[in-house]
């Protein structure tokens, strides 16, 4: 006698239990501390690339008879800088280099670091000797000295900025790729993986990828207020964004010769390196508390 | 120990020499003749050819290197373009200075880094522990040029109270520990001291909290030790992490002061390598870097080891 075989699998079962990246949503979003710098970090992304409908002043327009003017001058809610030029229009276009600059190094090293790390611990070997080896050399550098050297090599600008702090930023992830990969190497799972005659970029790619990637990118998410830092920073040297571009670093560097004259605005770029740093660091402890990633 | 100290120093070798194979190409991946990067720009044709031959620059790179290394392991970095001075007197004057004021702001930033991180770490998710951990995080979020200035807003500008810029009377060269001197020194130390400060507090916090919810910590307390002693063996665990890191901030702090000394003008050897940037001095530029990268090195050397000298725990592994 045959009987039919019953579904044993009910609705309930059959709906897809809500994945990793739903639980960290949540946990992301009951975090107040987090979400209000997300929230901030968004605001000045968006106003630096919208800045040009925001209906501001022009942020190049000089005028000698308005330089200097205080924070509420008429037409000037945030009053003038050295050459006369709106200072709320030149924060809000600032934002778009200082922004571009101090962000894309982490994503480019991102990519380069961790495929070098991937590399360097799955393959191991000589392989491994000859990238982390190297990656010790420019770890040996202290990250301030590294960037100012290879940008003052390479002399002012935008890209020559972006390369020598990728240059920077690319070491530091290698090493957690390295180590994060070569832990997830040694498990189990990998051998039987490897037993059953999957190839080397299948199980990089469906194995291990997925598993060390979440704290390679928190970790690159913790150097993104450094290099905002930097990036500022090297403007502010002089080897960064040239003048007459906006830029928050070098508008730091400009206003210096004003604090005997008004202060508080010459504190102003800098001020908005600092709320952005701070957001930065802030919304990537969020994000490690959320993804559950241990130091 | 020994071993240990021999295998740390065959490693530090290659990295050593990797950091001058970094120095030495910096001039040449810089746009142009290295040439012209190492003369004055009004130079004649006989000048540049005396000087591509007494430089080597004819030669292949590998060749350079060589003859570039060894004149600089005997002390000779080359010559300024802006001054004509030697690199190295240049070189060892200025970092005299930043030594100056990395020790200062480690003084400050030390005993109160790891004072805030121990109170956290003991009151653990307390008031204090919020307190702390809010200060530690603004500390390492701060861009320092900016604070430096800020600073000199607030107490050069408003208040007159200390100097704003240089290293007191004598300039560069004259320092002593007097109170027009020591005026000079506070702006900068304190504005240099805050992202270490931030940095020890959050590491302490951690390392402390850790070690407080380990089981040998419960096995003192429940074979009836005094609560003081536990305290003692809690940081005799955290000594080791605790100095490295501070070990390690004290090199950052040479490294990472080239902002701030061109803040204040501080005649250190970032205001130093700022000036070589300004007027694209290239050898002086190159000779600093050197000098600062290799003292890093130096420092992580002395951290590894001190740290293996206290911990018998990493001799074993």
């Amino acid at each position: 006698m045959t009987v039919a075989a019953e579904p044993i699998i009910t609705e309930e079962v059959k709906q897809k239990s809500p994945g990793y990246w739903a639980g960290v949503m949540k946990r992301f979003m009951r975090d107040p501390v987090a979400v209000g710098c997300a929230v901030i970090i968004l605001l000045l992304i968006l106003s630096a690339i919208f800045a040009p409908y925001l209906g501001l002043n022009d942020p190049y327009k000089a005028s000698m008879i308005k330089r200097l003017k205080p924070i509420g001058f008429p037409g000037f809610p945030l009053g003038t800088d050295e050459q006369g030029r709106d200072m709320l229009a030149r924060l809000i276009y600032g934002g778009r280099l200082t922004l571009f600059v101090g962000l894309t190094p982490v994503v480019l090293a991102f990519f380069i670091g961790s495929s070098l790390g991937l590399i360097a611990g799955y393959v191991g070997g000589w392989v491994n000797t000859v990238i982390m080896r190297t990656v010790d050399i420019f770890f040996a550098f202290p990250s301030v000295l590294l960037a100012i050297a290879i940008s003052s090599a390479l002399g002012a600008g935008i890209v020559n900025s972006l390369v020598s702090l990728t240059i920077v930023f690319i070491p530091p992830i290698a090493r957690v790729a390295e180590s994060a990969t070569a832990s997830v190497r040694s498990l189990d799972y990998i051998d039987a993986a490897r037993a059953t005659g999957g190839n080397a970029l299948t199980i990089v790619r469906v194995h291990v990828i997925g598993n060390v990637l979440g704290p390679i990118f928190v970790y690159a998410t913790s150097l993104t207020s450094v290099c905002m830092i930097l990036a500022a920073g090297l403007s502010f040297l002089g080897i960064g964004v040239r003048p007459p571009e906006p830029e928050w670093g070098l508008m730091l560097n400009t206003l210096r010769t004003a604090i005997y004259v008004n202060p508080w605005i010459a504190a102003l770029p800098g001020l908005m390196i600092f709320i952005t740093s701070l957001c930065l660091n802030l919304l990537s402890d969020g994000l490690r508390s959320a993804m559950n990633v241990k130091d | 120990m020994f071993a240990y100290f021999v295998r740390r120093l065959l490693y530090v070798l290659p990295v050593a020499i990797g950091v001058s194979i970094i120095c030495f190409l910096l001039v040449h991946i810089a746009p142009g003749d290295p040439l012209t990067a190492i003369m004055p720009v009004d130079a004649t044709a006989e000048e540049q050819a005396a000087m591509r031959s007494a430089y080597g620059l004819d030669k292949p790179l590998p060749v350079q290197y060589a003859i570039w290394i060894g004149k600089a392991a005997t002390g000779d970095l080359g010559k300024s373009i802006a001054t004509g001075r030697p690199v190295a007197n240049e070189v060892f004057a200025a970092v005299k200075n930043s030594l100056l004021l990395a020790f200062a702001a480690s003084i400050i930033a030390f005993p109160i880094g790891l004072f805030l991180g121990f109170v956290a770490g003991y009151f653990r998710d307390t008031i204090f522990d919020r307190i702390v951990t809010g200060f530690a995080i603004t500390g390492v979020s701060v861009p320092n040029y900016w604070l430096g200035i800020v600073l000199v807003i607030i107490f050069s500008v408003n208040l007159s109270w200390l100097p704003s810029m240089g290293a007191g009377p004598g300039g560069s060269g004259e320092w002593a520990w007097d109170y027009a001197h020591i005026r000079h020194l506070i702006l900068p130390a304190v504005t240099l001291a805050v992202v270490p400060i931030g940095i020890v507090a959050r590491t302490v916090r951690a390392l402390v909290g850790d070690i407080f919810s380990m089981d040998f910590v419960q096995a003192l307390y429940a074979k009836g030790m005094r609560h003081s002693d536990v305290l003692k063996h809690v940081i005799r665990n955290a000594a080791p992490t605790a100095l490295s890191v501070m070990g390690l901030q004290l090199g950052y702090l040479l490294g990472g002061s080239i902002l701030i000394e061109t803040v204040f003008n501080w005649p250190g050897s970032g205001f130093l390598l700022s000036n070589a940037i300004f007027q694209r001095d290239l050898p002086l530029l190159q000779g600093t870097i050197l000098v600062l990268a290799l003292f890093f090195v130096f420092m992580n050397l002395i951290v590894d080891v001190a740290q293996a000298a206290i911990d018998p725990r990493i001799k074993r592994s």
